[in-house]
């Protein structure tokens, strides 16, 4: 998916440009003023949803900002939340916040290696032909599915037996399917898509030559695609993870209900590092949500807060995939990649 | 063994280990339907296909399931989900219809209209909002939206004419409209503006040499040309809003109830619940064999409709490819 480039409009004329010559009405290029009324009406619709879309975006930024100046306190990022009646003395987000970068970690170190093998699979190899077009629709149904679905899947799965060790099991010998591992074995099912999606059409822009440069060399096919092909798309592959980094931090639906979303991280077992993956915990997202009024916190202004926080972290990581979009533009002289969904 | 690891691995081996690993894809999406699938089974063992359909009173039928024994009775596993499809329907549809107008309109007036130093600023804009997380928009539909329809939109006499059967406290479906769009369009933007930017532009200047005015020529050539497009835009935002969940639960009441179109404008502000915002609500009951049946049933029809979706948006992009544009 390249972006939509407004620069390679203006090779067309603009609509605005003088047509010149003619001085009689008629041939004249007609100026908004003289159009029907229903032309005039859909172009001050057009002005007026572009123009909108922007001022709601803009609300939205200024707002969270304003409450997350009012609100947040260096205090808020470094203790731990604590369970308490009233909002004022329930503690900060420490523990969210390390919730949400241990899934983040979790959920791409599974994902990049699927995905860069399914992209370079299908790009590089890709024979049977149907066996790579049942990948590539895998990963679009994959893709398409709610994360609410993907998360109920994932506690169908971890909630057998088998995945035990993965998580903590009831007196009753009732597996829970709460923890780190499922919520980001799940998480990595939201990255894989923008991964695989950003390698694959790097891989695919790569031009002819340079693989028959390295044959002619003498090298193999997976030597090619490890010495030269990989590094080149490196900035795709970064784009892609960017992209799935974004969609693992705003998800709620899977920490809700895979991570057990409880106030603050509770390992489970007595292996360090192990016991943090089977433990469960919450991140920004559900600690946002539990203090919502929908949640049972009912402490606005910490959600507020973390939100601000939350919203800050993907408009960095909005501004990385622009970055690398155009860096990769300028040095190679291909389109970015900057999927937008 | 690490040395045999460190070799140069022959073609033939690396391309079967690279598929293999590829298709563990395929191995989760299947695995996906069947176990949602065989959870499920009890549900419509039980109740059919009439299952889909209305009539019941759904809080008091999952009240039943709640409290049921590790062991229900047949009867505990009746459920009309209807009103949840239909809450479910209703806000996509809203939302759709009128997004896809926004959208449409935003993409001429990215790509054709807007002088580039505007849509410099309307594209991050734009991107921006759709990255924005759902939480996100589900707190500020809480805090700021649904107390402002609350206290100012709904008047003391629409509230007290449906007084009996619901609270209106401004949660409902008017905002879960409003916030809905607000997240799909921009998903909408992106593809209609992709497409609309790969159309000639010779095409479009040919109808305005021919005397249309600018607006005209963008109608009648360029946005009929990318038709499948704006279908396929359709399709994806229609997946999208189907699946939402955490905004849907925040601002949408709460209630298993199914707005009225004969209450008139009340019918905005009645509360509704969908299938993934069900979801979310009944999660914690899932230990309980008839409600996590029902939970399981929910999340096979999203399942089913985004299967059918990806189908669909599959389907309506082939005529792309046939014109060489890219949707």
């Amino acid at each position: 998916m390249s972006t939509y480039s407004p620069e390679a409009q203006q090779s067309g004329s603009v609509p605005g440009a003088p047509s010149g010559r003619g001085s009689s009405g008629r041939g004249r290029r007609s100026s908004p003023m003289s159009w029907r009324w229903g032309d005039r009406v859909a172009l001050a619709a057009a002005w007026g949803a572009g123009i909108g879309l922007c001022v709601i975006a803009a609300a939205i930024v200024l707002y969270m900002g304003y409450r997350g100046i009012q609100y947040l306190r260096p205090g808020l990022i470094f203790t731990h939340p604590r369970v308490s009646e009233s909002g004022a003395d329930s503690g900060g987000f420490l523990d969210p916040l390390i919730g949400t970068i241990v899934l983040t970690v979790i959920g791409i170190a599974l994902a990049l290696p699927l995905a860069l093998a399914s992209a370079v699979w299908v790009a590089e190899y890709g024979r049977p032909s149907w066996l790579a077009r049942v990948v590539e629709s895998s990963i679009e149904i994959v893709a398409g599915t709610p994360d609410i679905v993907i998360a109920i899947f994932g506690l169908a799965i971890f909630q057998l037996s088998l995945f035990a060790p993965f998580s903590f099991t009831s007196q009753g010998g009732g597996v829970y399917g709460n923890s780190f591992i499922a919520a980001g074995a799940m998480m990595s099912l939201l990255a894989l898509p923008p991964v695989y999606a950003a390698t694959r059409d790097g891989l695919q822009a790569v031009p002819g030559h340079m693989r028959e440069a390295a044959f002619a060399l003498g090298k193999t096919r997976i030597t090619t695609i490890r010495r030269v092909l990989l590094p080149s798309v490196r900035s795709n592959i970064a784009t892609g993870v960017t992209l799935g980094i974004s969609r693992i931090i705003g998800s709620t639906a899977i920490v809700l209900i895979l991570l057990g979303a409880t106030l603050r991280i509770e390992t489970q077992g007595s292996v360090p590092g192990i016991d943090l993956l089977r433990g469960t915990g919450s991140s920004l997202t559900t600690y946002i949500y539990d203090n919502s009024p929908a949640g049972e916190g009912g402490a606005p202004q910490k959600a507020y807060a973390a939100a601000f926080l939350l919203l800050v972290f993907v408009l960095l990581l909005n501004l990385l995939v622009d970055r690398i979009g155009r860096a990769q533009a300028s040095s190679t002289g291909m389109t970015p990649i900057g999927a937008v969904v | 063994m690490m040395e045999w690891l460190r070799r140069p691995w022959p073609d033939h081996r690396a391309e079967r280990t690279l598929g293999a690993v590829s298709l563990f894809v395929f191995v989760v999406v299947v695995a996906m339907a069947v176990f949602v699938a065989t959870k499920a089974w009890p549900i419509f063992q039980h109740n059919g296909l009439s299952w889909l359909s209305g009539g019941g009173d759904l809080e008091s039928e999952i009240n039943r399931m709640t409290v049921a024994t590790t062991k229900p009775a047949a009867a505990v596993y009746h459920l009309r989900a209807w009103p949840l499809i239909y809450g479910t329907l209703l806000s996509t549809a809203f939302a759709l219809v009128l997004g896809l107008t926004i959208a449409v309109l935003a993409s001429v007036f990215i790509v054709e209209l807007a002088p580039v130093r505007v849509s410099r600023v309307v594209i991050p804009m734009v991107r921006l909002l759709a990255s924005v997380p759902s939480v996100i928009y589900g707190l500020i539909g809480i805090l700021v939206l649904v107390p402002f329809v609350g206290q100012n939109l709904i008047t003391t006499h629409e509230r007290e004419s449906v007084q009996n059967v619901i609270q209106l406290t401004g949660a409902g479906l008017a905002v879960t409209v409003v916030i809905l769009t607000i997240m799909i369009t921009p998903i909408m933007i992106a593809l209609i503006c992709e497409a609309l930017a790969s159309v000639p532009p010779s095409w479009r200047e040919g109808a305005v040499a021919l005397g249309l005015n600018p607006l005209r020529a963008v109608r009648a050539v360029t946005l009929k040309a990318i038709r499948p497009a704006i279908v396929a835009a359709a399709v994806l935002a229609t997946a999208r809003a189907l699946g939402e969940a955490v905004m849907i639960q925040m601002v949408s009441g709460g209630k298993s109830f199914a707005p009225k179109p004969v209450d008139g404008v009340v019918f905005f502000f009645e509360p509704l619940r969908t299938l993934a915002s069900a979801i979310i609500d009944y999660h914690d009951g899932i230990g309980s064999p008839a409600l996590g049946a029902s939970v399981y049933a929910w999340a096979l029809l999203l399942l089913f409709s985004a299967f059918a979706l990806s189908v669909t948006g599959y389907l309506v992009k082939l005529p792309l490819r046939k014109y060489q544009t890219r949707g």
